[in-house]
């Protein structure tokens, strides 16, 4: 056959619109995509059985249910718990990546020596025997010299029966040295001392209360049980309930609320006795209750003589019909609850505005009242048996606390805060010092000296899950089992105005060759043997925690909590003027470190509850959520007004150096026209220098740029911010 | 069968998301993640290639201290119905590796099928489409809690938010199980509107008096399902893509940055029509 043009033509012109009609290309494209994407190094998840396990989330102390899924054996979504009294099946960025923190790649995996320098990142592994010597010996060794008052402890709280046993130990051992990480909830127990007279949990009825006063709380923020207090905050938009919100900044909360003031950051117990000064001049208070009340004259004498409106205002940058009507609205709502504790209220803060906010509560009379504030007595579950203590304990315990609380500052329980200063200056010194569930040399303020502090401490060991900066910083780390994978109560949540106690279970078996820390701490006893020993009867944490559970057990097997159906309110003679109030005479806002001629600006932080800046770092999914506005590869933003960036030759993402008397960090800049002129705003978590390369140097830690001022009657640290400069590079 | 199928009433899910109670707090966009094996990379702070199918946006109303205001806009996929089903995306997908469901008015996205041409991409109004630039890696021991019913996808196709149809299929697996054909309100949600702890995502079916969605957004389904709650809109609705995401807000700010208005535009005349 000759093939000649026109067949030739006919063959491939009427070959390709048979082809385009066929199937064959659309198939061809599909294959290829399917055999393109076949490789072996895309994981394809085993399938297996489903089930769920129920469990209680400790990330935060917020106290939230969640629910597990399971498949086969692997965790594989973290979910809230339905029908948990806190969150009701809400949970929050944290406490949906917590299988990230569970099989994630900064976990401790056995028991470590340190070989290298301190910090330096050389490990030797040892098996829990060796470790468990290792601090047993050293112990020993300094219970012999008769100094066991040198060892320190640091805990996240001081409440559950973890943190007990850490109290127990040290106790037993000769030392009164227990430390807790620093929290607003210092200041509220503080104040719940100073003025009610009682020891006692502070509880907020937010549900109940129809007029907020929040002198800067993050009530969307994370402050209090973060998912607790989001769903308060949609019921009160629902029921139409107003949020008023103090703060010199425009955060989610005061986004969010009915009215934000911005306000002079350090004036606000300066507003609470202005408004005080509205409601006693009007009279509209309870006067009949309130008039006869334990050193209210005093505190009248003080709000009208110190008070009025018109130098509140100049105190505050508040205009004066604002504080006004502010006033006004407070007194005449029916459930009116000024809430304090700024951001997540991870400082403890000014105990001044802490006393002069809840002289506000009791002024409009809402105290142990529906929508107002609780003083809760904290179930009392853990009722150990007494023990003896041997002659070197004894002498030990008589000993005054390294951090002076208690002595220098009677209120105060635990000052980590001055801890540093102590050790630094030379007046004090700890030979050991023991971490658990906590990260000082991250999350106190001004890191440095921390840091400083610790490195003078010869023998540090760490109870850590994970590689933080405290336990890379260790001489010795013993890691505890992360939540998923051990018992442990969840004592009531912050704020919550009813008792509830949390069992969390083990919803997976340990990953790896770690403990839980009340193992750790019950075999370190025994080996110590003699009283120390004697004073921890129980074989295992476990066997110790369903002791203290006692008959609760079951039912928090089964239910995962347990509500304390006879909350107790504790109830005292309300004392109006405080100590604490005197110094309130002539106002002086909290003073900062620095001058305002080298440093023209002020930084303050700023909390998000996309960031956590407590002792868990931040696992990948929740640093993947924080805007390009706050972390730009890596290097944090600061927020700044367009006028006072103006005035510093300063533009929207250029680069600068923020310099505070305390140190000095590379950022950039957001121009942000919800921050008062004159501010520079930093998130909270960033800047760690541990963990994995997911989180480590991202950003500048605000700790490290921060000092602290010691409050003068609580002794904790009432510093809101640093004076602070941004120069160009 | 046949008689089946007949009786069977279409669905069309859809969201409302009510931005006065949204915090911003991006539990939408971890409870999504953590749901659908989506992968995370070093660096994410470059938002245009960093994979989130749920993004929360921060809206600003442009106005100067003290008379500045924020609001935070969940997006997921808006699953558009289009004219009939003709989303942006599907109409423009050379691979048919996208879809639209006329029977759960959910746009599908089939990895397998996709070839990276990323024209859908292109196609989509509302940036809701991410291209896998990179073979994802999970780090040593973090595959344990990839969910089996979502596949992990690879280097070079797109990817985007599908409603957790997996979801659906479980449910519909259950229902189907016990004899039933239809799904109760609840059986069906998905991951962000379960996790949200602020409660302010609503999901169901936009056909369903029932549903809550249907008594928020109060959908006039006649006409593409523009919204019938004078608070309520949608994003670029003069688009006429038809989302089924629709919006609560009782700020007037907030509403008109749903779409490009002229300074001096009457925003409530797009419902007026």
């Amino acid at each position: 056959m000759k093939i000649g043009r026109r067949s030739f033509l006919s063959f491939v012109i009427g070959g390709a619109a048979g082809t385009a009609i066929s199937p064959l290309p659309w198939k061809l494209t599909d294959d290829s995509s399917i055999w393109s994407q076949n490789w072996p190094w895309t994981p394809v998840p085993p399938d297996g059985e489903y089930s769920q396990v129920n469990s209680i989330c400790t990330l935060c102390p917020g106290g939230c249910g969640i629910t597990v899924r399971k498949v086969d054996n692997r965790a594989v979504k973290i979910e809230g718990m339905k029908g948990h009294p806190v969150n009701d099946g809400g949970i929050c960025v944290m406490g949906l990546s917590g299988l990230q923190l569970l099989y994630g790649p900064t976990r401790v995996k056995t028991p470590l020596k340190r070989v290298g320098k301190r910090g330096e990142g050389k490990w030797e592994k040892i098996s829990w025997n060796e470790a468990i010597s290792e601090v047993t010996e050293k112990l020993a060794e300094i219970r012999a010299q008769g100094e066991p008052h040198t060892v320190g402890s640091i805990v996240n709280s001081d409440r559950g029966t973890v943190p007990n046993l850490f109290r127990r130990f040290l106790t037993a051992y000769g030392s009164p040295n227990y430390m807790t990480m620093p929290s607003m909830q210092d200041s509220y127990n503080m104040t719940m001392q100073l003025m009610q007279g009682v020891t006692a949990q502070v509880g907020f009825d937010a549900e109940n209360a129809d007029y907020i006063l929040s002198f800067g709380s993050g009530i969307i923020d994370g402050w209090g049980s973060p998912v607790r207090m989001f769903k308060a905050n949609s019921a009160w938009k629902v029921d139409g309930k107003k949020v008023v919100q103090i703060e010199p900044r425009l955060s989610n909360t005061a986004a969010k609320s009915d009215e934000w003031i911005p306000i002079k950051p350090g004036t606000e117990a300066a507003l609470a006795l202005g408004i005080a000064n509205v409601v006693i001049m009007e009279s509209l208070y309870d006067k009949e209750n309130i008039d006869s009340q334990f050193g209210f004259d005093a505190f009248k004498e003080l709000v009208l003589n110190g008070y009025s409106v018109e130098k509140v205002s100049n105190i505050t940058g508040i205009k004066s019909a604002t504080i006004v009507s502010l006033a006004k609205n407070f007194a005449q709502a029916s459930n009116p609850l000024a809430i304090c504790g700024k951001g997540q209220g991870s400082t403890p803060g000014s105990l001044n505005e802490f006393v002069a906010v809840h002289a506000l509560n009791a002024l409009v009379g809402n105290i142990n009242k529906n929508g107002g504030v609780w003083a809760l007595s904290d179930t009392d579950y853990i009722k150990w048996p007494e023990f003896d203590l041997d002659s070197i304990a004894e002498n030990g315990m008589q000993k005054e606390r390294i951090d002076g609380a208690g002595s220098e500052y009677p209120h105060a329980k635990s000052l980590l805060n001055r801890l540093p200063e102590v050790i630094n200056s030379g007046d004090g010194f700890l030979e050991a010092i023991f971490v658990a569930d906590a990260n000082p040399l991250y999350s106190m303020p001004d890191s440095k000296a921390i840091k400083e502090a610790f490195d003078s401490i010869p023998f540090i060991v760490s109870f850590s899950s994970y590689m933080d900066e405290t336990a890379s910083n260790a001489d010795l780390i013993l890691p505890n089992h992360v939540y998923l994978e051990r018992y442990e109560d969840v004592p009531t949540p912050v704020g919550l105005q009813k008792n509830i106690i949390g069992l969390a279970k083990p919803v997976v078996k340990p990953q790896f060759n770690t403990k839980n820390v009340g193992d750790s701490l019950i075999l370190i006893a025994k080996a110590l043997g003699g009283s120390v020993a004697n004073a921890f009867p129980w074989d295992s944490y476990d066997a110790c925690l369903e002791e203290t559970l006692g008959s609760k057990w079951d039912l928090l097997e089964e239910n995962r909590f347990w509500s304390d159906s006879n909350s107790k309110v504790v109830t005292g003679e309300f004392n109006f003027y405080p100590d604490a109030m005197k110094s309130l005479t002539n106002f002086s806002p909290v003073s900062i470190e620095g001058s305002t001629i080298s440093f023209p600006l002020v930084l303050i932080p700023y909390d998000s509850i996309r960031l956590a800046n407590g002792y868990i770092g931040n696992p990948p999914f929740v640093i993947k959520t924080v805007e390009d506005t706050v972390l730009k590869g890596k290097t944090a933003c600061v927020e700044i007004n367009p006028k006072s960036a103006k005035e510093f030759g300063l533009t929207e993402g250029r680069s600068a150096i923020l310099h505070t008397p305390r140190g000095k960090a590379k950022v950039k800049i957001h121009l942000y026209e919800g921050i008062m002129p004159g501010l520079v705003a930093l998130a909270r978590g960033l800047g760690h220098t541990a963990y994995d390369k997911y989180l480590t140097d991202k950003g500048c830690n605000l700790n490290e740029l921060i000092g602290m001022t010691e409050d003068p009657v609580s002794g904790l640290d009432a510093a809101w911010g640093i004076r602070a400069r941004l120069t160009k590079v | 069968m046949k008689e089946e199928g007949k009786h069977k009433k279409a669905k069309k899910y859809g969201m409302v998301i009510n931005l006065d109670e949204c915090t911003g707090c991006g539990a939408c966009m971890v409870a999504c993640m953590a749901e659908n094996n989506v992968p995370f990379r070093e660096d994410e702070s470059n938002k245009l290639d960093s994979i989130a199918w749920m993004r929360v946006y921060k809206l600003t109303n442009g106005k100067s201290y003290p008379d500045a205001d924020i609001c935070y806009l969940p997006r997921p996929c808006m699953h558009c119905e289009g004219d009939h089903g003709h989303s942006p995306c599907v109409s423009v997908c050379p691979a048919t590796a996208t879809d639209y469901s006329h029977e759960t008015g959910i746009v599908s996205q089939i990895y397998t099928r996709c070839f990276g041409c990323r024209y859908c991409m292109g196609a989509c109004p509302y940036h809701a489409r991410y291209f896998n630039w990179w073979d994802p890696v999970w780090p040593e021991g973090t595959t344990k809690y990839l969910n089996p019913n979502v596949s992990p996808r690879m280097r070079g196709v797109v990817e985007k938010c599908s409603f957790c149809f997996h979801r659906y299929q479980l449910a519909m697996d259950k229902a189907y199980f016990e004899g039933r054909a239809e799904l109760e309100e609840d059986e069906y949600q998905t991951s962000c509107t379960q996790a949200c702890p602020a409660g302010a995502i609503t999901f169901g079916d936009l056909n369903n008096p029932e549903h809550k969605v249907y008594q928020l957004a109060k959908p006039d389904n006649k006409h593409g399902g523009r919204p019938g709650n004078p608070n309520v809109f949608r994003l670029l609705e003069r688009l006429g893509t038809n989302p089924k995401v629709y919006y609560i807000s009782s700020r007037e700010w907030v509403r008109r940055a749903g779409d490009n208005y002229l300074d001096n535009e009457d925003f409530a005349k797009n419902y007026r029509r």
